[in-house]
């Protein structure tokens, strides 16, 4: 006795924290914390299927009971864990110690499997089953239910990837509590009651879902089973391989499970800086574009006798690929444009081809839509991102107040509009969205629309809301720029005026996964790696020294931007280009892009898959894929976020080995023959500590106004859609947002299109022909998904977010 | 002098006893009942395969010998009852000790063991023996899947009357053995 009471002493308890006694262990808890977590701090695992930490409590299952004592008094039934929070002086028995909690939970195991269908051997979660492990370790041995089990016919696809077998469910509600407080999207919801009660989706509600991937995960039976992973393996043959999603600026941490040289599926990995336990279906599903059958295996050079493209070998493609930049470099010069879906790895290495092999400064990442405007502020605001001092994912959830301006996060960055809607729900969060309709991240973010005219954002800035200017005042508060921010004159300009006045921190939110690193390495036409500017001898002296190069080496002019070299190239000013895996309807005007590679310009491509730039290089070389190198993206918050190889023994290479092969075939020596050594000679350049380019200062453009004939085209990308690295994956597509045209009422009235299901919008260059949707967009605004239709709207109407556009009925048989 | 007398002698005497010599390959011996030799993937009477593709065999075999791949039956090809049967089925002989824990594993009795024992070749590639070379061969009453479930509604059908689908093909030549029979009995 003696003994016990020194040791009450010798606990202290700190302010906002109870003592409690768990299996005869005093244990100081915060107050508020669930019982059940205290008690794995402790090491004592209780079992569970419906607690998941990251959804608010249920107590579902009932699998947790415990027996607990309050004030020396029991309660009077074994109670849940996962539902009763900790209290000072409760004595609490778990399993381990109390014969009745042990009774009780084998006791509500044998309830669960009555109507379980026990077909283990054919289930997908066989073998990592939460069921299945609770069963052998805390149930009975043998069940006493002889009847007939209730059964349900199985599997019911609740959308194209989420297969739904309702004789597994034990009902924990997992699934339809994150459906509805994670993602807000409640397309899963429990139906019926007693013995009938189950999971089901609404009749009159389609399935709609970004995040339905996450229930597959967490759903702890093998009731919710995806369509892709249907039978492929088991987990004990997989090899699971840390990764990060390439899909997004997100950087969610993934986990790449693969067997026999193959991917059989992506999972959520934890991050709680950043995805904490989720993914969007982007990441989850859309991994098979890398097996796709006209992924490039081999070398091709451009025959000199067929013109045709044959197989070569390395030694042969390197050896014409080196003559013809040479040669290329000599006769003009040779633009770069390496894409923007690089590791830091990758993108420096070609920042450094472009600087040394070919000594220029024009080289482009942004495969997109891009203004001088953009480049001032990725030089000024963006390099040099880091979540020590920007806004990260944690600000985003506890700011007062987050504007964002020309982004569109669900579709866009769903991390980030997880964070959101976490936000609001948890801390209350304000967040207004600048944009056209009120998208269903408005209303999922619980947020205000200020609506505006596409390409009137900027001057939008200048008039906010007095309430929205109020709140962004306020501390910690976030102002978050999307994309299609470079597709609005002075957007940029305002926005950092903006910050700079309300005290609000500013972050731009890219859509690619490889724009930060492009920036940090260096792949622009302005900067140097670390965002050194190229017209600052000290900087260029800096790198040169470095990198080893004699002074005055390094070019010292500005390059051309991506509408530069292309219209150089296209005129014949530009001799060469290298491009990397660049899709050219991505890009603003895929007709200036086509004109330049048909110009007969010597072009080496480095691709994963054919493209339209292959077919029409002179030398194409094929690199790694994401799961078979090494590298490190850098998410749009600055956080470096390194993946190690998934698919070992490929002899697959990544860009940077190539680029450092082709310079030295050139007399240049990169280092970056790995993709470690290149990030050990980038981070031999160190922090930039010098000048930076100096901020743009651009005064907001006049939007163009709808008028009679025209109406002003607003548009992004929807997050499934017609992009290559969905390829190969039927059941993600069949979850796609349906491709509609939306205008409102007023406006389809006013274009004498209200009667017409399928509208036609167009330009002199061509048209795109969808269904209309009324929905609350401005006067004279049509919006329209920028890739989810065979005809798309860079490609098919040469437009853009803020263009003049037509608005006719479809009843000419246009179709799209 | 002697001693090389002696050595004859024991020739001579060997002659008068029994020959221990096999005649293999010419007369093959017929090894115990039990015997740990080539797996046999097993059908349902209707010639179904067993086989679900669960891989608990491969996840039993000590020496990682097999590989499994499951597949989805539709309407249009159905290989087994029910959802799922083993699309791919590898078995490697190079790897394989014949321990039997696979046939233990197997929740569906379709995979089991005959006591077929000439596994040896020449070459590496050859000794993995797939999915064709490991069906059980279709005897008579049964019919070459893909076909619909000839035996029952469903799957459950075919495991509950499991036993007496078994007694009422008693009198089929092939009830009795159709899981255990060396090879040779079942018309190979």
């Amino acid at each position: 006795m003696t003994l016990a009471a020194d040791k009450n002493t010798d606990i202290v308890v700190p302010d906002g924290h109870v003592k409690l006694t768990i299996d005869g262990a005093e244990v100081v808890a915060p107050k508020g914390e669930l019982l059940i977590r205290t008690a794995e701090r402790l090491g004592t695992v209780i079992p569970r299927f419906c607690d998941h930490p990251l959804l608010e409590p249920a107590g579902a299952c009932r699998q947790c009971l415990v027996e607990v004592e309050m004030g020396g008094r029991p309660m009077p039934k074994p109670q849940a864990s996962c539902t009763l929070t900790v209290a000072d002086g409760m004595v609490v028995k778990t399993q381990l110690t109390s014969p009745v909690a042990d009774k009780a939970q084998a006791g509500v195991m044998e309830l669960l499997l009555i109507n379980h269908p026990l077909d283990c051997p054919i289930c997908d979660k066989g073998g990592e089953c939460p069921l299945q492990n609770q069963a052998l370790k805390h149930g009975r041995t043998d069940s006493r239910f002889t009847e007939t089990k209730r059964t349900f016919p199985k599997p019911i696809a609740v959308s194209s990837q989420v297969l739904l077998d309702r004789e597994r469910c034990v009902l924990c509600q997992r699934c339809t509590r994150f459906s509805e407080q994670i993602a807000g999207d409640p397309f899963i919801e429990l139906l019926e009651r007693g013995s009938q009660q189950q999971i089901g989706t609404a009749q009159d509600q389609p399935f709609q879902s970004y995040f339905s991937g996450n229930t597959i995960q967490i759903c702890p039976v093998g009731a919710l089973t995806s369509a892709a992973y249907r039978f492929r393996s088991r987990p004990f043959d997989l090899v699971s391989t840390p990764s990060v999603c390439e899909h997004c600026a997100g950087g969610c941490a993934t986990r790449t499970d693969w067997r026999r040289g193959k991917i059989t599926r992506r999972l959520a990995a934890e991050d709680p800086q950043v995805n904490e336990e989720w993914i969007c279906d982007k990441g989850r599903f859309a991994f098979t574009y890398t097996t796709e059958p006209d992924r490039l295996l081999r070398p091709r050079v451009r025959d000199a006798k067929t013109g045709e493209l044959r197989d070569a070998s390395w030694t042969e493609a390197l050896r014409v690929a080196a003559e013809g930049l040479t040669k290329a470099k000599e006769a003009g010069g040779v633009g770069v444009l390496p894409g923007g879906r690089l590791t830091v790895e990758d993108a420096y290495a070609y920042s450094k081809f472009a600087r040394v092999a070919l000594g220029t400064n024009d080289i482009d990442y942004r495969n997109r839509p891009s203004s001088a405007e953009e480049l001032a502020f990725l030089g000024s605001t963006v390099s040099g991102t880091n979540p020590e001092h920007g806004v990260t994912y944690g600000d985003i959830e506890k700011a007062p107040a987050v504007l964002l301006i020309a982004l569109e996060p669900e579709e866009e960055a769903p991390g980030v509009f997880l964070r959101l809607r976490k936000g609001n729900r948890k801390h209350g969060n304000r967040v207004f969205h600048m944009g056209q309709w009120t998208t269903p991240a408005v209303v999922k973010t619980n947020g205000t629309l200020i609506p505006c005219l596409p390409g009137e954002e900027a001057d939008m800035l200048g008039r906010l809301p007095s309430e929205v200017d109020e709140l962004l005042r306020r501390p910690d508060a976030v102002i978050l720029l999307g994309e299609r921010a470079a597709e609005i004159t002075g957007l940029f300009s305002t926005a950092r005026e903006l910050a700079a006045q309300t005290g609000a921190k500013l972050a731009w939110i890219p859509r690619r996964a490889g724009e930060l690193a492009a920036i940090e390495a260096g792949a622009l036409p302005t900067m140097l790696p670390g965002g050194r500017p190229v017209t600052d001898s000290v900087a260029r002296a800096e790198v040169e020294l470095a990198w080893g190069l004699e002074t005055g080496t390094l070019p010292t002019a500005e390059g051309r931007d991506l509408a530069g070299i292309l219209g150089a190239v296209a005129n014949g000013r530009l001799a060469g280009l290298v491009i990397g895996s660049v899709d050219v309807h991505d890009l603003p005007n895929p007709e200036l892009a086509e004109r330049a590679l048909d110009s007969g310009v010597f072009v080496v491509s480095l691709d994963l898959r054919e493209s339209s730039v292959t077919r029409r290089a002179d030398v194409v070389l094929p690199v790694a894929a994401i799961s078979e190198k090494a590298g490190t993206y850098i998410n749009w918050e600055g956080r470096r976020r390194p993946f190690p190889v998934v698919i070992t023994g490929t002899n697959r290479l990544p860009d940077c080995r190539v680029l450092d092969t082709l310079a030295v075939e050139m007399d240049a020596d990169l280092f970056t023959q790995t993709p470690a050594a290149a990030m050990a000679d980038l981070g031999r350049l160190g922090h930039h500590t010098g000048n930076r380019i100096p901020a743009p200062s651009v005064d907001a453009g006049r939007p163009n106004r709808p008028g009679q004939r025209h109406a002003v085209l607003a548009t992004w990308h929807q997050l499934i859609d017609h992009g290559s690295m969905q390829d190969g994956e039927p059941h993600l597509a069949g979850t796609a947002r349906p491709a509609v045209a939306r205008l409102s009422v007023d406006t389809a009235k006013a274009f004498g299109v209200a009667d017409a299901a399928l509208i036609t919008v167009g330009t002199d260059r061509g048209s795109v022909t969808l269904l209309a949707e009324f929905a609350d967009l401005p006067e004279g605004v049509v919006w329209l998904p920028s890739n989810s239709t065979p005809a798309t709207v860079r490609t098919s109407l040469g437009a853009g977010h803020g263009a003049l556009v037509t608005v006719t009925t479809a009843a000419n048989g246009a179709a799209s | 002098m002697f001693d090389a007398l002696k050595g004859f002698g024991v020739t001579f005497g060997t002659m008068f006893k029994k020959v221990v010599t096999e005649e293999y390959p010419e007369v093959k011996k017929i090894p115990a009942e039990r015997y740990h030799g080539r797996h046999q993937l097993n059908r349902h009477p209707d010639g179904l395969e067993k086989c679900v593709g669960c891989e608990l065999c491969a996840w039993a075999c000590p020496a990682d010998a097999i590989y499994v791949e499951g597949g989805d039956n539709t309407e249009k090809a159905r290989f087994s009852p029910g959802e799922r049967y083993g699309a791919i089925y590898q078995i490697n002989y190079l790897r394989c000790i014949g321990c039997g824990l696979c046939v233990e594993a197997c929740p569906t009795r379709s995979l089991t063991m005959t006591t077929e024992y000439e596994l040896a070749d020449d070459n590496r590639q050859d000794l993995i023996y797939t999915k064709e070379q490991l069906m059980a061969p279709l005897l008579s009453g049964m019919e070459q899947p893909p076909h619909p479930m000839r035996l029952g509604d469903n799957e459950q059908d075919y495991y509950v009357k499991g036993p007496e689908l078994a007694v009422s093909m008693e009198s089929a030549p092939f009830a009795d053995s159709m899981e255990t029979a060396p090879l040779k009995e079942q018309g190979k």
